[in-house]
Parts: C-alpha cells; structure tokens; sequence
C-alpha cells in the first residue's frame, strides 16, 4: 500500500496540536487557541479567494456579526445554550453574506473588492454606532455557553482546556467539511468558475448562483471562526468587523498559498508568529511584518503550500546530476 | 415558427441586426441550421461572422431581430440557457479550463446537464453517469488516450479537439463552431474535417471558418458575408458560381481559387 505523504504529515501536525495544552503553558494555549480560530476564518476565506475566484475583502463583516450574535443573544448573567447561540450566530452571518452576496456579485474584479469592503464598512458602523453593538468599547460575554443537553454536560468550556479542544474539533470539522464540497460537483463549479467563467456560463451553469452559495457558506464558516473568537476572549468590539481584520486574513490566505486549505491554516500560524515575534522586538513591528510579507510574495510565489513541493523538486533535481 | 421550407430547421436568425454604437455590425442577417445539415459562414475579417456566431450562442444580444430554437422565441436566454436547450458553441481562441484533465474538462460539461448543486457531499470523481458521458465525448471527439493529460499541455490541434469534446458533453443538437481548424496542421485539419462529417449527421453545425478547402469539402450549405450582410447564401455550387461572392473576396488575402 501506498504510503499519503500528505495524510501522515496533517495528522502528525493534528497530534503535536492536539498536545498543546499538555505543555501546561496557558499563555502558549491560548495564543495557539486563538491562532486556530484565526485558521478557521482564514479556511472561510480561501473558499472565496483561492478556490472560486472572488477576492473579498469585507469577510470581517461575518466574522463580527456572528461574534456580536453570541454577545446580543445570551442573557446577560446566565450561559446560553451552546447547541442554540452556536448555530444561531452561524446563521446570521450566513444570512447577512447571502444579502450581500445578491448585490456585490454582480461586480467584478477590483469592483468586487471595492464593494465588499464597503458593506462590511456599514455592518462596523452599525456595531459601532447604534445602541446595539455598545459603542466602539464593544460588549461582554459574561458567561460562556454551556453545552449541557438535558442535564448531561458533555464538555466545560469554561475549562480552557476543554475549550482548546472544541476549537481543535472544530477545526478539524471545517476543514474536513471544505475538503468534502470542494470535491462534490458543486465544489469542482466553484474551481471551474475561479478558471474560467466565461466558459462555464456557456456550458450552462448560472455562475451566479453558485458564486452566491459560495458566498453564503463562507460566511457562515467565517461565523464558526467568530463565534469561537468571542467565546474565547469574553468580549467583542467593532475591531473585529474592520477592514484591518480582513486585510489580516487575506493576508493569511495569500502567505499560506490561495487554493489550500492547510495552507490556509499554515498562513493563519505564520501570520500570528510574526505578529508575536515582531512585537516583542519593536514597536515599529507593523513594519517588519510588512516587509516580511512582501519578502515572502516576492519569492514564495504560491506561498507556504507550495513549499513541500519545491523541497521535492529540489531534492529529485540534486539526485538527477549524481 | 418553423421554416417552412426545411421542416429540420433547429435554429433559426430571423433577421437578427446588431449595432454597435453607430456600426451596424450585423444586418438582418438570416439563417437557418438544420439537422443532418453543416452550415458554414464565410466572409472577410471583419464581415461580422464572430458578431453573428455571439448572437446565435447568447454571448450578444442582438440589437433586433429574432433566434428561433425549434420554433420557440430565444433571442431573450442568456448564454447559459441558450447552453441547456441545446446549443453548444466552440471557441476562436481556444476556451478551456488549461489546468485541468482532459477528463476533468469535459466532465464539467457533461455535469452541467444534470446540476445538483445541494448534493455537497458527494464525490463528483464517482459520479459514473457524468464520467461515462465525458468519456464517450472524448472518444468521439478523437481524444482517446488523452483524458488524463493536463489540458494546458496539449498541443493546439488536441486543444481545438477538447472544446469539441466539451460540447458534445452537454448533448448540444446545434453545434456553433467558430474556426475550429485554425492554427492546425494539414494532418490534423484532416481529422478535424471527418470529425465534423461524423456530428453532422446527428445535429446542426454552424461552421465558420477561414479555410476554404475544408469548408468546400463538408459544408452542404454556404451563406458568405460582407459588411454585415448576407451576400449570397446556398449550396456550395451556388457560391462557387457567384459573381457577387468572387467580387466580394477579389483582392482578399484568402480569395478563392476556382
């Protein structure tokens, strides 16, 4: 039997993930907690911009109103229930991608771009400045869900570590998910419409359509990533819906290399370790991490996925001259 | 409305115009395609052939004027809709998806004429229905043995042969082709012309094309453009000896030598 390279490589990867919060180190568990989360929104996106074409850069907005939804919809005192405030914040930003989706699909290009951006601009003024969202200090979520079912608690995510491995699940469902639709017809229309459009319109497929599902499902697995956000740090500001937090997650999907889903993840792990080493050298870190990144476009085309397959080539290139 | 003359007619421009700002790109062209019947389009560059092959396939609307698709009024359907009654339409400049398989190509196109979008879990790599349809496709269409090439990597001909491929995935009874042989070599142009011989005796060809030997050889109907407008339209003898039409192409690059 043929032994998947790649397959040993993500579950070695899962298990030193799976043993972080062994190390004891919270400090280290809540970043790489924090880092997961980042890695879900980046997969969200990358199902946008690395497999059906369209470069949004609005997907904070999702991201915010489902991290905004767990605040607004649990009683100020008590937990509410996972298995309703989880699916509910979901949907909402599921919902609020769809409307957007019916308007700013029907640009393209740099016009797309544009016009994501300024949808998600409205949706941070919302939370910014009606009485809903608490102003530009944000609101608290006092007490985290719980996932009791009928007097039966499963798991605490109160207990941080239980928390860490409800995010690891939920990493590990989304992007088992993603891998599943992006081999199912409607996933290989998405890779079709990212290559040529034009073409799958004259072979008959309403690009709209699926462009606009794709929209939806994006942003309702960027909720996941903002639901587990807001469950993890307690409180939520319109920060998380601006147009730095989608720049940051484009930049994740553009380091790790568009149309992968571990670089997505891998993207998501390089970005927060520049953001953590960088601060810890300077202040003036913002320009480091920009240099980095420009480094790393400019001579990692294909970004980090497409490492491995340089080391291979490279390896293969050197034993044909021996 | 079927044409009268030809009960077989699939496809028929009713005077279909086409302006573009203050050029009329297309003149109340008409032209009907039949079954069993490969129709060519002939005419200098710039005689409006592409703009005509774009109504006919939705890519353009036109200004006025009617497409008719077995009688029923389709002059409003978009590309896509014009592609699930029916019409399949082949690229000038080669329109492939370059990165994929062969097999991948033109399984999109087999899959698009049973779409299930909301099956997301699905494999489509074992979905045997649209494999056996690609498969078929690429078969008729010449390209066995090349189904699990990356189509970016095949030669231009081979190329040529998958758009073909693609169309006939979707079970288009009119084929739209727009200078399928360009850039082939002789061997291949060969092959391409008894390819065409082969669909047109199932399904309704629309034929553009610069090489006029090859269209000599297989059209069973020639309508010849200039300015817009249909010249002269009928059997290839009629064209042949056409005063009008050998004026037309006189001091052509591509005159025809009869």
């Amino acid at each position: 039997m043929k032994l998947d390279t790649s397959l040993v490589l993500k579950l070695l990867a899962l298990a030193g993930l799976a043993c972080v919060p062994l190390a004891g180190a919270d400090f280290y568990t809540e970043l790489i907690a924090k880092t997961l989360v980042m890695a879900i929104f980046a997969m969200s996106l990358d199902l946008l911009v690395g497999f059906t074409g369209l470069v949004s850069f609005g997907h904070a907005a999702y991201f915010g109103i489902a991290a905004y939804a767990v605040a607004l919809l649990s009683p100020k005192y008590e937990a509410a229930s996972l298995w309703l405030v989880l699916p509910a914040s979901v949907g909402l930003a599921a919902l609020a991608a769809l409307v957007v989706g019916l308007f700013v699909l029907r640009t393209k290009g740099i016009y797309f771009i544009m016009v994501t951006l300024a949808f998600a601009q409205m949706f941070f003024y919302v939370f910014h400045d009606t009485p809903l969202g608490g102003g530009s200090d944000g609101l608290y979520l006092n007490v985290k869900p719980t996932a009791e079912i009928a007097g039966f608690l499963p798991f605490d995510l109160d207990q941080p570590t239980h928390l860490y491995y409800f995010i690891l699940a939920m990493l590990v469902l989304v992007y088992a998910f993603l891998a599943r639709v992006l081999q199912s017809p409607f996933g290989r229309v998405l890779v079709g419409i990212k290559s040529n459009e034009h073409r799958m319109q004259s072979l008959g497929y309403v690009t709209f359509r699926y462009k606009l599902a794709a929209f939806a499902l994006a942003g309702g697995l960027g909720g996941v990533a903002g639901f587990l956000y807001s469950v993890v740090f307690g409180f939520v500001t319109p920060e998380l819906l601006s147009w730095h937090q989608s720049g940051n997650v484009l930049l994740m999907v553009i380091l790790g290399g568009m149309g992968n889903l571990v670089g997505a993840v891998a993207g998501a792990f390089a970005f927060v370790a520049m953001q953590e080493v960088f601060s810890m050298w300077t202040k003036h870190w913002q320009l480091a991490m920009g240099l980095m990144i420009v480094a790393a476009v400019l001579f990692m085309p294909g970004g980090l996925s497409a490492v491995p397959g340089r080391i291979k080539r490279a390896l293969q290139g050197g034993s044909a001259h021996d | 409305m079927t044409d009268p003359r030809n009960p077989d007619a699939l496809l028929v421009a009713d005077q279909i115009t086409r302006r573009f700002g203050g050029l009329l790109a297309n003149q109340d062209v008409c032209l009907t395609l039949a079954r069993g019947q490969l129709h060519a389009l002939l005419g200098p560059n710039g005689a409006g052939k592409s703009t005509c092959i774009n109504m006919l396939s939705g890519d353009l609307p036109p200004s006025s004027g009617r497409i008719l698709f077995q009688g029923r009024d389709i002059s409003g359907l978009t590309a896509a809709q014009r592609s699930l009654v029916g019409i399949g339409r082949s690229y000038q400049r080669t329109n492939i998806f370059p990165r994929f398989t062969v097999l991948e190509n033109v399984r999109l196109a087999a899959q698009s004429r049973r779409q299930q979008p909301w099956r997301i879990f699905s494999n489509a790599m074992r979905q045997q229905w649209m494999l056996d349809k690609a498969r078929a496709a690429i078969d008729e269409a010449g390209l066995g043995g090349r189904a699990e090439r990356i189509a970016g990597v095949l030669s231009h001909g081979e190329q040529r042969q998958l758009e073909i491929a693609m169309v006939l995935a979707t079970d288009a009874q009119v084929l739209l082709l727009d200078e399928p042989l360009a850039g082939m070599g002789s061997e291949e142009s060969a092959k391409m012309v008894e390819l065409l011989k082969r669909l047109r005796q199932t399904r309704a060809i629309l034929l553009v094309e610069h090489d006029m030997d090859a269209v000599f050889a297989v059209a069973d109907v020639i309508t010849v453009m200039v300015n817009g407008q249909v010249l002269e339209s009928g059997p290839p003898a009629q064209i042949r000896a056409s005063i009008a039409v050998q004026e037309a192409y006189l001091g052509q690059e591509d005159s025809f030598h009869v």
